[in-house]
């Protein structure tokens, strides 16, 4: 399934399930993400890419399965975990603290402190407008809560946050819904400055032009169940559509 | 992700009234100037109705300036922990009944324990006492916290079970006696003519004050230069400095301009062995020794809740619980760490309440947790969460006891002040409400 058979897959999510209340959210999918690669997670509302994802990050524990990183199993039990491992999560709602300023939730849970280990939220201040200048140069507004920012640039904020501390493997839950068609020109644009990097990017996105666009490869889910991957370059819309709505692979890509 | 409203900090608008100006150069928060401005008309109120309704202005006097700086001292204490308990969205209603609890059982451990063990008056009878104080607070705040982040009981319901279950243990500790006195070091820590500095002291502690708060605009300006943002204009640094330090002078000579009654004047001039002159001896009280743990616990919590992680971590929590989570925050071990403060400060409380009756009874702190609470509110803090000041606070449980000394001068019974106090809360959330709406 994988692109490059030959090198070490960044991230392999093996046989993972995770079931609420007798609801099998996930059910025994297997992803694998390879570095410089973005894998397009699609389905509809409710088929689990999101939950899958959130294994990933932390925020849910799955019940059964294996995650490798490099190819060594890790233990990802909650948000902590995840960023030790260098991976990143611009999540759909944001999770932006809206009472804090930019600074403050750039740096939140990994704050720089000085000498004497309180905050150095000047510093802070300063790395943020170094990043910010990069990310989105018009953006002002570092004295003020993100609740009085625009969706476009609280979208800015949430992604400074993930590409400042390195991350390695990059998860982006439709990080273009609350956006205009400039602002998502940039992200495609920075997806692919981070691609060359050398990064893995998880992109989950409803969008199947988008996705056609950004992804090398597409993985398709339905009703908590993986229906397949595919390389974008071999398959139409049409194919990742009809998978996406058939829950199953095309005549022609089934060999 | 572009942005094409103007900057905030850098274009002012050019129809700005002097006011405006004034404020945003000095930076101040527009809500601390509203509510000092509340404070001083409810001042000069109570001053004057009593002036011309009864005669005599009984408000802005020394004298009760004083005591109103000594009653403000207990619930102001409380209400920098309640902050931060409101701002996670969380509410502790036990910390009356923590001080009460608290309380007892210093009473048992300074009068029936410690002196029989060191003897009595011995010099570490207070320090030994009081930190247990502080310890089964702080015990106790924990025990709620760890109910409330890790078995995920509602605050609300764990802390009404404190409310009873404290009340009631504080009962069963002292048999529902009256402990008294208390050990004569530590009934200074309640305040009184000895407990306080004096003169000279309220100088030194007014100028440490004045230097401190010159040198936090100076490293403040430092810093701004040092990574080139934009600063305020000298003018306001000035202002600034001037007006504080001119505020705490005047504090010190208000204290410093109220003397000890003549009866202590007399033993203290009879122990010591001096002739009191012909128009008495004039000795001030200068601050209250419970006024400077108040002023010290402010500086502790302000330093607390925007200086460290914790902090940060408290008000991130109340603005979005699960971005906190989600950003790595262990936000269930948190909510132990701020119980448990807020519980230590309930027993700190404890101390100085009981220090100020000179006894412990089961009673000291009732509906202590309703006052503490309103305090956090009137002084800002949104039940919503996420928002809140020390500051704000600690004026509020001044605005609350101002109203509440202010009535008891001018003669109102027991029950008009309850209206009242009743309606100001409502009226000052209404009125923020209002506020935070209009800036929106």
């Amino acid at each position: 399934m994988s692109q490059d058979q030959t090198q070490t897959p960044l991230v392999e999510l093996r046989d993972i399930s995770i079931a609420f209340g007798g609801i099998k959210a996930v059910d025994h999918v297997s992803v694998d993400l390879h570095p410089g690669e973005v894998v397009g997670l699609l389905g509809h509302n409710g088929a689990g890419k999101s939950t899958l994802i959130k294994c990933l990050s932390g925020a849910y524990r799955k019940d059964e399965g294996e995650i490798r990183i490099n190819g060594a199993p890790v233990e990802i039990n909650n948000p902590r975990d995840a960023r030790a491992y260098n991976i990143e999560t611009i999540y759909q709602t944001l999770a932006l603290a809206d009472n804090l300023d930019a600074a403050a939730n750039l740096f939140l849970g990994r704050e720089l402190v000085t000498a004497l280990g309180t905050v150095d939220d000047v510093q802070m201040e300063a790395e943020t407008r170094k990043i910010m200048g990069r990310l989105n140069p018009n953006f002002r507004k570092f004295k003020d809560p993100v609740s009085a920012l625009s969706g476009g640039q609280r979208q800015s904020v949430a992604i400074a946050r993930a590409v400042y501390f390195n991350a390695r493997i990059l998860i982006m839950d439709e990080p273009t819904a609350a956006l205009g068609p400039q602002e998502t020109r940039m992200v495609a644009e920075l997806i692919q400055e981070l691609k060359r990097q050398g990064l893995g990017i998880f992109l989950i996105d409803h969008d199947v032009h988008a996705v056609k666009a950004l992804c090398d490869r597409a993985a398709v889910m339905k009703n908590g169940q993986l229906v397949g991957v595919v390389k974008v370059d071999e398959v139409s819309e049409d194919d990742i559509l009809a998978m996406i709505i058939a829950g199953k692979k095309p005549e022609h890509l089934a060999a | 992700m572009s942005d094409s409203t103007p900057n905030s900090t850098v274009a002012p608008k050019s129809d700005v009234s002097a006011l405006s100006r004034f404020i945003r150069a000095t930076e101040l928060d527009t809500r601390l100037l509203g509510m000092a401005g509340a404070l001083v008309l409810i001042w000069v109120g109570f001053h004057y109705y009593g002036l011309f309704v009864n005669g005599y202005g009984a408000f802005l006097t020394p004298r009760n300036l004083w005591n109103l700086s000594v009653q403000t001292a207990s619930i102001g204490i409380m209400a920098t922990g309640m902050v931060l308990v409101i701002v996670t969205r969380n509410i502790d209603l036990s910390v009356g009944s923590i001080l009460g609890f608290a309380a007892t059982v210093m009473g048992v451990i300074q009068v029936y324990g410690l002196p029989q063990i060191l003897g009595l008056g011995h010099p570490l009878i207070w320090i030994i006492t009081g930190l247990c104080g502080m310890a089964v607070g702080g015990l106790i705040g924990a025990l709620h916290g760890w109910l409330i982040g890790y078995l995920r009981i509602p605050a609300f319901i764990v802390t009404l079970g404190g409310l009873l279950v404290w009340r009631g243990a504080a009962f069963l500790v002292a048999r529902g006696e009256t402990i008294s006195p208390v050990d004569p070091t530590f009934a200074l820590l309640g305040g009184g003519p000895h407990g306080a500095i004096g003169a000279t002291g309220s100088w030194i502690v007014g100028l440490l004050g004045c230097a401190g708060l010159v040198a936090l605009i100076l490293n403040g300006r430092r810093q701004r230069k040092k990574f080139l943002f934009p600063l305020r204009p000298v003018w306001a640094e000035y202002l600034l400095a001037g007006g504080g330090c001119a505020l705490i002078i005047g504090a010190v000579l208000l204290v410093n301009a109220y003397p000890w009654p003549k009866g202590i004047v007399a033993q203290y001039a009879a122990a010591r062995g001096i002739e009191v002159p012909e128009g008495g001896l004039f000795i001030s009280h200068g601050f209250a020794i419970p006024v400077l743990i108040l002023i010290g616990v402010a500086m502790v919590m302000t330093f607390i809740s925007t200086r460290t992680r914790f902090g940060r971590y408290v008000y991130a929590m109340g603005g979005n619980p699960e971005a906190a989570e989600l950003a790595g925050i262990n936000t269930r071990a948190m909510t132990v760490k701020l119980f448990a403060l807020m519980g230590t400060l309930a027993g700190l409380s404890a101390i100085v309440a009981s220090a100020r009756l000179n006894s412990a009874t089961n009673s000291l702190g009732e509906l202590d947790e309703l006052y503490v609470i309103a305090s956090a509110v009137i002084g800002g803090t949104s039940l919503a969460g996420g928002v809140g000041t020390i500051y704000g606070a600690i004026l509020g449980a001044l605005v609350m006891q101002s109203l509440q000394t202010g009535m008891v001068l001018i003669g109102f019974d027991a029950a008009v002040q309850k209206i009242v106090v009743g309606a100001v809360l409502v009226l000052a959330v209404y009125i923020d409400t209002l506020y935070r709406r209009g800036r929106k």
